[in-house]
């Protein structure tokens, strides 16, 4: 690092602040989209593999498969049909985060104590009480760690959208950083893609404590 | 177990549970449940007993049809269970579990709620019988109310297992080793509290538990079944004890029969015996005079009846007067309501084989010997009400 | 369907097979960037996870290293590896990208050989010791076999991470079947996108199942009875 070619140009930051604010909006939407969307479908599904276990494995099989494909090549794939924009690019997105949510959901699902799901059935719940006022609040804890997950990946993923035109913070590490051969944007990029990860995972973290305010409670003597 | 002196009896609040010639078989295997007919009756506490794979929790969940059965009927009340959807069944019928099964998303008072607000109650009506329940079970409703499972103890836990199952006031109760998960002190006393609360509830219990002494404590009836839910005996404890049919009954119930009866049984119910006493202060002639002949031994006692122990009559020979100082102290006093087994084992360390029964001021009632106590072991009527 | 007619043309193109841009070549040299990097990956990655696993010792920071990573995209260690190897004169093309390969390679398989072995129940431990086994035989003989299909989660992770980001090598003008994507995307030669994207989902999945069968197959046939789900550990770092 000499100082006539210094590596990180902090003052490029502060005259590009609202284009990287705009950007880092930009990267905010499309992950809201996805795992929202992600959420949307994995949901259901859950609770049909939940219900009828001999869809468990070809279910997770798809959905593995889906996530192991490179995000690149999904958009390769998904172009000539979708076409270049929004569309392409969330449907990769949802993608991803389809096999761990749908994990996650099953284990939560299936992780609730049996003595709990007979004192359920026992009472008189119907299995869809049983489902909404027992399994499913208890099922919490497991859901959002997969909520967590999904959500780091695809902040960490929609950078690549930038590769077909979508924006976020993608285009700062790309277009601007790698491809006018610029650190400091990578740098820059990088960074506030990290920041938000975090801070979505702390988000995250506090949702479930809010929504679990029993698992707080200390112990008795037992 | 029904104590007499509760009178009168309060209300019964159970139905009648029948089992008509109930089979539950599964596949190929030998059935878990064979051809089981028995009634229990409104009020009572049938405790189903017996070694693992006798079918004794199947046979309670064909209640609530967590189980079908495959043949034969279920009726509570003569209606058949299986008239019912399930679900409305089950919110009609108390369940407990031994792992007690509490939501632990919910507190206390929700855990309660729960199937009357399955049942659509109104909130100020569930909020009294919450209360109520949790008063009923021995906690506090204002310090439980609000807590967490993870927060409570296990027998706390066991306890707002069974003020939920309560909730809806059922008329039928199960109850599948409901406190199998406590130390044994805590379990003794949350089944005499059960036993009080029974007492003013009445209502219809289905006990399941593989302690034959925790059967024999509970049950106003005992159940026992043979593996593959074969019906071997259905009695009363005491004639259970009494009079075992068949030489697995007999081994089942144990050995010490003999002593686990003495436990059912109370001094109260056998006749005393008056005992030959002299009061301190008394002369020795006046004494002797009132001594029958071949006595031994007289009860020496003080002015206000009460036993101050034993002496031997030829001390009484010559002149003199009664003194408390003469007087060998016997074993510990009696009550009317001390089992038959403290008796033996009280009289057993006095060298006189005799107990003294004395009345809540310590005044003396009578006394009993062992030879009663045998009779009444022989007896096989026993006195328990079947 | 005609675009899928194109497709098909596009492999079946004796053209597309000859030349730097041959179907073949491109191929190789996606093979050869994973590979590598994937090896230099277990090299480094996979003596440390076992170290940690054995001994407990920095164990918080690598778990707190590896969610970190989760969140850096990949693209993003793409873009910082050019500027490092160019300052340490390596050039562009080839080596930022097998830097950043091998960088991504290493934290799904540190995590998982640290959880493997962490996870071999102590008792099975002590009683190695018990038996005068030295910590190396320990770890060889007790705690490798069983961490295995662990350990074999995570390098299949790890290859995925791989795969996938030598195709975003592309931008970095590496070669790789991300050439035919990216150069595909720029020139609107559409059918040489797809054709390219096909290719890559066919390594990637072809990735999945050869080390799906390699942790079934190092699942120790003592454990196979019991309920021993192949565990998929995710490390999940961005494609």
């Amino acid at each position: 690092m000499t100082e006539e070619d210094p590596f990180f140009r902090l003052d490029w930051v502060f005259h590009n602040l609202d284009m990287l604010a705009q950007r880092t909006g930009e990267h905010v939407a499309l992950t809201l989209i996805g795992v929202g969307f992600g959420i949307l479908i994995a949901f259901p599904v859950t609770l049909l593999i939940h219900r009828r276990r001999r869809l468990i494995g070809p279910v997770l099989g798809l959905a593995g498969i889906l996530y192991a494909i490179p995000s690149l090549a999904l958009f390769g794939l998904l172009i000539p049909v979708t076409g270049i924009g929004l569309l392409t690019a969330e449907i990769a997105l949802i993608s991803y985060t389809l096999l761990i949510l749908i994990r996650n959901g099953l284990a939560g699902l299936d992780g609730v104590a049996p003595e709990i799901v007979e004192a359920a059935t026992g009472m008189g719940h119907t299995r869809i009480q049983q489902l909404w006022r027992v399994q499913l609040p208890l099922a919490v804890p497991v859901i959002i760690a997969g909520v967590r997950i999904a959500t780091v990946t695809t902040i960490g993923l929609v950078a690549v959208t930038a590769l077909i035109g979508q924006g976020g913070l993608g285009f700062v590490i790309i277009t601007i950083g790698i491809n006018r051969f610029f650190p400091t944007a990578i740098l820059v990029g990088v960074g506030l893609s990290v920041l938000l990860a975090v801070l979505a995972d702390r988000g995250l973290v506090l949702a479930e404590r809010a929504l679990t305010p029993w698992a707080r409670a200390g112990s008795g003597e037992g | 177990m029904t104590d007499p002196e509760l009178a009168p009896a309060p209300a019964v609040s159970g139905s009648v549970v029948a089992f008509e010639h109930v089979t539950k078989g599964y596949g190929n295997g030998p059935p878990a449940v064979t051809d089981l007919s028995l009634e229990i009756r409104a009020g009572e506490i049938c405790v189903l007993v017996g070694p693992s794979g006798c079918g004794k929790t199947t046979t309670m969940k064909m209640v609530n049809r967590l189980v079908e059965p495959t043949s034969g009927r279920v009726t509570i009340d003569g209606a058949d269970v299986a008239s019912l959807p399930a679900v409305d069944l089950r919110r009609r019928i108390g369940y407990v579990i031994q792992q007690v099964g509490l939501f632990p998303h919910l507190t206390v008072a929700e855990n309660v709620a729960v199937v009357p607000r399955l049942l659509g109650w109104g909130e100020a009506r569930i909020t009294e019988r919450v209360e109520e329940l949790l008063e009923l079970v021995g906690l506090h409703p204002g310090a439980y109310r609000s807590r967490y499972p993870a927060a409570l103890s296990g027998g706390e836990r066991q306890r707002v297992g069974v003020a939920r199952a309560m909730a809806a006031d059922p008329s039928v109760l199960l109850m599948d080793e409901p406190f199998g998960a406590v130390d044994p002190i805590r379990r003794e006393r949350l089944q005499n509290e059960f036993l009080r609360l029974q007492a003013r509830l009445r209502k219809t219990i289905v006990f399941v538990t593989h302690d034959v002494d925790e059967a024999i404590k509970m049950a106003d009836r005992i159940a026992i079944l043979q593996v593959g839910g074969v019906l071997a005996q259905y009695d009363s404890p005491d004639r259970l004890l009494a009079a075992p049919t068949s030489p697995f009954v007999e081994h089942f119930v144990g050995a010490d029969r003999g002593l686990k009866r003495l436990s059912l049984a109370r001094v109260r119910d056998l006749p005393l015996e008056k005992p030959v006493t002299v009061v301190v202060g008394e002369s020795f002639a006046a004494a002797r005079q009132r001594l029958p002949e071949g006595t031994t031994w007289a009860l020496v006692t003080d002015a206000q009846q009460r036993p101050l122990g034993w002496i031997p009559t030829n001390d009484l020979a010559g002149e003199g007067t009664v003194d408390a100082a003469m007087a060998t102290p016997g074993s510990t006093l009696l009550q009317p309501e001390s089992t038959l087994r403290d008796a033996l084992s009280a009289m057993l360390v006095s060298s006189v084989q005799q107990g003294v029964v004395v009345d809540e001021h310590d005044a003396v009632l009578g006394v009993i010997s062992v030879a009663a106590i045998s009779e009444t072991l022989q007896d096989g009527a026993g006195s328990q009400q079947p | 369907m005609d675009f899928l007619a194109e497709v098909a043309a596009w492999f079946t193109d004796p053209a597309s097979w000859s030349g730097r841009d041959a179907i073949s070549a491109r191929v190789g040299e996606h093979l050869a960037l994973s590979g590598f990097s994937l090896l230099a990956g277990l090299a480094i990655a996979l003596p440390l996870g076992l170290f940690i696993g054995h001994t407990r010792r920095w164990a918080g920071a690598v778990v707190g290293i590896t969610n970190v990573g989760r969140a850096v995209p990949s693209v993003g260690i793409l873009g910082l590896a050019l500027p490092i190897t160019l300052q340490l004169g390596w050039g562009i093309g080839v080596p930022p990208t097998l830097l950043a390969l091998t960088v991504l390679a290493i934290p799904p398989i540190v995590l998982n050989a640290y959880v493997g072995i962490r996870d071999v129940e102590p008792e099975l431990v002590e009683a190695a010791r018990g038996v005068g086994m030295r910590e190396s035989q320990v770890l060889r003989r007790v705690e490798l076999p069983i961490a295995l299909p662990i350990i074999l989660a995570g390098v299949r992770t790890a290859s995925i991470q791989v795969i996938a980001t030598a195709t975003l090598g592309a931008i970095l003008s590496t070669g790789g079947l991300g050439r035919y994507i990216v150069d595909g995307f720029a020139r609107q030669d559409y059918p040489r996108m797809f054709g390219g994207a096909l290719l890559v989902m066919t390594l990637a999945l072809t990735s999945e199942v050869l080390f799906a069968l390699a942790q079934r197959a190092a699942v120790s046939p003592g454990l196979r009875g019991a309920s021993v789900r192949v565990p998929e550990t995710g490390a999940g770092l961005a494609q």
